[in-house]
């Protein structure tokens, strides 16, 4: 068993009109060498699930996104994205906007093959009568009526972590492993891309297995992507680049700008990618984020 | 407990948003924005230390962490509150009060963080996204600081999209429960309010020095209720100011408010 990809053999085992689930919280730990394989793909008509950042907006500026299926879209100090933005206000984008509890909670629905779990929230609100949500009443004396949250079931799910073996074993180190979870429990298929692939990891790295987030059944695809969170934080291993997002940020208030971005700085490939965002030493030295 | 001789605005206002956790014993204090955190950060080291606080990023520290730049590792963890545990742990537990800035505010409470108008097909402008409002809003206590009081934040009807839940009628669902919901202070650069008036009807309780109430409901695009005793905010102290200086050591909070304005005592 090797379930090793290539980057562009991860691409091509996606289609184009697949609901794919992106892991990561905003700007921090984003799976962006994957995204990036995308955005130079073919693949078009894409439903995205996601707590979005930079990988959203760029996204959207591709021309990828059919639907987008999010709790929020922020880059933390740039707090709205611009390429999100955009196509929100082009009215170009089918959305269903969510809470971040219930985006989560509708991951868990799809894992435990249920057709709805109950909840509170978004009942009173927007979020319930824009999204269609209908409710459910207890079968129980309280009779209190929730809301039904449906499964958000996923024909993909994209991670990055730290360490990956052959085998499909993950490790994610750093203070926060965010729904990245659940995401892969939710989906046929996860890719995960990681700063480092070994054969083994109970060779490598047997003393981190509680950083093992989920576990390897779940997990169908690695591919080896060195910095391959950039823009976006990878902590312990190195921060966010706020300049290069706000480099990003500002493309978009320029005629051509995407276009520009794409060719000059998603670029061709990835190993150029990496140097075209300012060299390895400079990238694996960002400074942790300071909240 | 001596009165400063000197404060800004933001100080002033930061002294009263601490108010908002007085008492609320062991829950998740949470603050968004530099005023907020600043004022739930006192509120923990003065009258309320049973409170929790985060980093901001993943861990709960017993001593409340400085805004801005410092040292990553200079936040001491006494505890462990990931995102990844969040909604179980303080959201969807009850066990947390969050003060926040909604981009518009409306009579009934109910917030708006998504999108100002357009439709929800195509918004004119695209804000965050509700993020945790509807969960926050239906689950625990909720405060709001509102630095620029104005009829733009405090609609005339409803908000854009009811991002969180409030106090509206016709939002109440039948069967659903609503028990949780529970909305405390607003405090603004012209007055402090509650939901105390008749059916949560928002009320002013203080109004800042050389604010008159009819300024207040100039500002706010729906009728204020006034408390039978309206207080004037007090003055913050000596040891409250140097405990803002210590958790802001790079004056963050000069930009809170335009121009930055002074403070007046009372």
């Amino acid at each position: 068993m090797n379930k090793q990809l290539t980057v562009e053999q991860f691409v091509a085992s996606l289609k184009s009109g697949m609901t794919i689930g992106i892991g990561g919280w905003g700007p921090r730990r984003k799976p962006m060498a994957l995204v990036r394989a995308i955005l130079r793909s073919d693949l078009t008509d894409l439903t995205i699930v996601t707590y979005g950042g930079p990988d959203v907006g760029m996204l959207c500026a591709a021309g990828k996104v059919k639907k987008l299926i999010f709790g929020f879209v922020s880059m933390d100090a740039i707090p709205l994205e611009p390429y999100f933005r955009k196509a929100r206000e082009a009215g170009t984008l089918d959305i269903l906007e969510l809470d971040e509890g219930m985006l989560q909670w509708g991951l868990k629905a799809a894992a435990f093959r249920l057709p709805f779990l109950p909840t509170h929230v978004g009942i009173g609100t927007d979020v319930m009568t824009h999204g269609g949500f209908k409710t459910v009443q207890s079968p129980y004396d309280d009779g209190e009526v929730v809301l039904a949250m449906p499964p958000l079931k996923l024909d993909a799910a994209l991670l990055h972590v730290h360490r990956a073996d052959k085998l499909g074993n993950i490790q994610a180190l750093g203070p926060d492993t965010y729904y990245d979870e659940w995401f892969a429990r939710a989906a046929d298929r996860t890719f995960v891309s990681a700063e480092e692939v070994v054969d083994r990891m109970d060779h490598s790295y047997p003393e981190d297995a509680r950083a093992n987030i989920v576990e390897r059944c779940f997990i169908h695809g690695v591919v080896e992507a060195p910095l391959g969170a950039h823009p976006t934080s990878m902590p312990p291993s190195y921060g966010w680049d706020m300049k290069h997002l706000k480099a990003y940020a500002a493309s978009a208030r320029e005629d051509g700008g995407w276009d520009s971005w794409l060719a000059g700085t998603v670029g061709a490939d990835e190993a150029g990618y990496l140097d075209r965002a300012g060299g390895k030493d400079a990238i694996a030295a960002l400074p942790l984020p300071i909240f | 407990m001596t009165t400063a001789p000197e404060f800004t605005l933001c100080e002033q206002l930061i002294v009263a948003a601490s108010e908002a956790w007085r008492g609320n014993g062991e829950l998740v204090a949470t603050g968004i924005g530099t005023a907020p955190r600043l004022a739930a950060s006192l509120a923990k080291v003065t009258h309320t230390p049973e409170l929790m606080m985060t980093d901001g990023e993943a861990f709960l520290v017993e001593e409340p962490v400085p805004l801005g730049p410092r040292g990553y590792d200079d936040r001491k963890a006494a505890g462990y509150l990931p995102f990844s545990r969040f909604f179980d742990a303080a959201v969807w537990s009850g066990k947390r009060h969050a003060m926040v800035t909604p981009s518009q505010i409306d009579r009934f409470g109910q917030t708006n963080i998504s999108y100002l108008g357009g439709t929800y097909d195509q918004p004119k402008v695209q804000m965050l996204g509700a993020r945790g409002f509807p969960g926050n809003s239906i689950y625990h206590i909720n405060s709001m600081f509102v630095p620029a009081h104005s009829k733009r934040v405090f609609v005339e009807g409803e908000v854009d999209m009811v991002s969180s839940v409030g106090y509206n009628p016709a939002r109440r669902l039948a069967g659903a429960n609503f028990d949780r919901v529970d909305l405390r202070l607003i405090v603004t650069d012209l007055c402090v309010m509650d939901f105390g008036g008749a059916d949560h009807e928002i009320r002013v309780i203080m109004l800042h020095p050389g604010v008159r109430f009819d300024q207040a409901q100039d500002a706010t695009g729906f009728a204020l209720t006034a408390a039978p005793e309206i207080r004037e905010t007090p003055a913050p102290t000596v040891e409250q100011l140097a405990i803002i200086a210590r958790f802001d050591p790079h004056n963050l909070r000069a930009s809170v408010i335009k121009d930055n304005p002074a403070g007046k005592r009372n």
